[in-house]
């Protein structure tokens, strides 16, 4: 299966430094599977009330001032925030929830470095545009709902009729999202060049492997 | 040609290079916990693979633990069923893969990134990783050390390597000697005030300058803790006499093997005129104690400084600061002197070692904690530094003046367990951050050095600590 585009609508998130705490509150950290956190994307803003686990969106009190408790940001696809975007703890369960609600792209004007590798394990896709592209975008944006297309094997973001912008990421990242890959698999192709580099290592640095406590 | 400390450290680990510029790079030491580890095992029995390398991994609960635990203490003494849940399948992993885990019934349990160098895990030169952003705090010992997420916790486990691109190189120096009351964790936020959240973003950030080297090795490990906070997931300063003597004291390596490795040991550090992509220089005899107003580690100003008011917020910054005062509840007021706090946390990764849990006692020492104050809890990093606080009377000081003596863990500086802020409490703390919701749903935390928390402790208020 391959995802080469992106369709979708942008829910815009207008404020900077946007943290994994933010986007998902430590009290779900407890869980010990990786998926179903779409309910307790951005819990903090997105309810009133104080979530557990065993809760789902249906439980809770909502804010409906937020953008995601609002029609049609219920089914957005497309994330528009400002800088440092995902910034904070390496909670890969903030890149979880995204995707569970539903999420495929982030696009922000920089990323926490943490996060931004987190995304591409789990094929979101993070776009950095320059400050002033993100402007007129948010200007586009806050005004009424819109939506981008996003070719991921074109590296561009259509969002009119004639415009674009193109973005830039690596194309063995975006490999990876586009082909589902995994990088344990892709590793343990080299697994005889890790033994030969493990076994110098062990020769040349022998107090790291005659460790007791 | 003249090379940095990163890129020693990254040639020393480097298996090899990919075209697309992505690198294998090899990892001496993995460091686990109880939040960020489930899945990745999980991972790793759907594939049918086990750990590349058992004795590179060590594992202790943490993150989510109870800081009451008292004597004859168990995982399944804990209240919270998720919680319990949680350091059970720590349990159950770590028995069924074979890593050695310092478990909650352990006197060595601590916070990962405190336990680790005091039982000797941590040594100079190694690659470090940790599903835990503040892995950055291992870089004090000349490691390259950083913050994973689950997934690369499940390649770490079954390559033994990290498939990353290589970060740009930039230089903090510190230069001179910092004033009376002013900490590590002062000069750090100073730092974190000055460049950004996103300063660091893309580097890994060398500390260097002479008030590194004249700094403690736990002094070191809370800058490079918070190069995270600075944007730079690793953070990292040369080896020094200092660093050995601390190694020399915590290691087990016997005295042929420290030698040997030492001769290595003193090479890690940047080469003279080793080129680096940016350089800040910091005269730290400027600093004044730093406390956080808003909720990002960047919203930092002097202790006595008037909190950003509506004529500082240009348009570039306006909805962030405004979203940040009314959070902290701040509308009316001008400067942190007038605020009256809550609680007191003096903890963390950041600050609950041993010279951290010094500095708060001697202001504390005598004196009674205000009655403004509803609670106040000191939490000590490891079972080590608990043991060693408690040998010098820390926590006699600690309760006689008011405060709780807890167990260590992670506590109030994520609210994963029960200690959290009730809404709209306001807490003066040691830990990192200071985001929205951090220390309990609408917490309001003000980051601070251990001085500076323990002095509010005492006049429930922002006071001069000079």
């Amino acid at each position: 299966m391959t995802n080469s585009v992106i369709t979708g609508i942008v829910a815009t998130f207008d404020r900077d430094n946007i943290d994994t705490d933010q986007i998902i509150p430590t009290e779900y950290l407890k869980s010990i599977k990786k998926f179903g956190f779409g309910d307790f994307l951005f819990d903090g803003w997105r309810y009133l009330d104080e979530g557990r686990l065993d809760m789902t969106s249906e439980d809770r009190s909502k804010n409906h001032d937020f953008i995601l408790n609002k029609e049609p940001f219920t089914n957005a696809e497309i994330l528009l925030a400002r800088d440092n975007f995902g910034c904070g703890s390496s909670r890969e369960h903030a890149v979880w929830a995204l995707r569970d609600f539903g999420f495929k792209a982030v696009i922000a004007s920089s990323f926490g470095d943490i996060f931004y590798n987190n995304c591409f394990k789990n094929s979101v896709l993070p776009i950095k545009l320059s400050k002033e592209e993100i402007n007129h975008l948010f200007k586009i944006s806050n005004s009424s709902s819109v939506n981008f297309q996003i070719d991921l094997q074109r590296k561009d973001l259509k969002f009119g009729d004639d415009s674009s912008y193109s973005f830039d990421v690596k194309d063995s990242l975006l490999d990876r999202i586009i082909n589902n890959l995994d990088d344990v698999d892709i590793t343990l192709r080299h697994k005889s060049d890790i033994e030969i580099f493990e076994q110098a290592r062990r020769n040349q640095r022998p107090w790291l492997f005659d460790y007791t406590s | 040609m003249p090379v940095t400390l990163y890129d020693k450290l990254w040639d020393e680990h480097l298996v090899e290079t990919d075209d697309t510029n992505e690198s294998l790079i090899y990892i001496d030491r993995h460091y686990l916990h109880e939040v960020t580890s489930p899945q990745a095992f999980e991972g790793l029995r759907h594939k049918q693979l086990k750990p590349w390398r058992l004795d590179a991994n060590v594992a202790t609960p943490d993150h989510n633990v109870p800081t009451d635990r008292g004597d004859s203490f168990n995982a399944a003494s804990i209240e919270d069923e998720v919680a319990k849940i949680q350091v059970l399948e720590l349990d159950k992993n770590c028995n069924n893969f074979g890593i050695h885990q310092f478990d909650i019934t352990s006197n060595k349990q601590g916070i990962v990134h405190v336990m680790g160098p005091e039982l000797g895990y941590t040594l100079p030169g190694m690659t470090i990783v940790c599903g835990d952003s503040h892995t950055s705090t291992h870089g004090a010992f000349g490691c390259l050390a950083m913050g994973i997420g689950t997934s690369e916790v499940e390649h770490v486990l079954a390559t033994q390597c990290l498939k990353i691109t290589k970060l740009k190189n930039m230089l903090i120096n510190f230069n001179g000697h910092p004033q009376r009351g002013v900490t590590s964790k002062d000069i750090v936020l100073h730092l974190i005030k000055l460049i950004g959240t996103a300063g660091g973003t893309g580097h890994a950030i060398e500390f260097s300058g002479s008030y590194i080297s004249s700094a403690s090795m736990e002094s070191r490990m809370t800058i490079c803790n918070m190069a995270i906070e600075a944007g730079a997931k690793v953070g990292l300063a040369g080896v020094d006499e200092t660093t050995l003597g601390y190694v020399k004291k915590h290691s087990n390596l016997s005295d042929s093997m420290f030698s040997k490795a030492s001769e290595y040991w003193q090479t890690l550090k940047s080469d003279p005129d080793a080129n680096f992509d940016q350089t800040i220089n910091i005269d730290v005899s400027k600093i004044k104690p730093q406390v956080t107003w808003g909720t990002s580690p960047e919203m930092t100003i002097d202790f006595d400084a008037d909190i950003p008011s509506q004529e500082d917020i240009n348009e570039a910054n306006h909805e962030n600061l405004l979203l940040a005062k009314s959070y902290m509840g701040l509308d009316d007021s001008k400067t942190l002197q007038d605020l009256s706090f809550d609680r007191i946390f003096i903890g963390s990764c950041t600050n609950s070692r041993i010279e951290d849990l010094r500095d708060a006692a001697s202001a504390v020492k005598g004196k009674k904690i205000s009655k403004d104050i509803t609670e106040a809890i000191v939490v000590p990093g490891s079972g080590m530094v608990k043991a060693q606080a408690e040998e010098e009377g820390l926590d006699k000081i600690f309760l006689d003046a008011g405060f709780l003596w807890r167990d260590p863990g992670c506590s109030m500086c994520l609210g994963m367990n029960p200690d959290q802020l009730k809404p709209y409490e306001r807490c003066a703390s040691t830990s990192n951050r200071n985001f929205e919701g951090r220390q309990g749903n609408l917490g309001r935390t003000h980051l601070m050095s251990p001085l500076m928390a323990a002095l509010t402790a005492v006049n429930g208020k922002i006071t001069d600590p000079s």
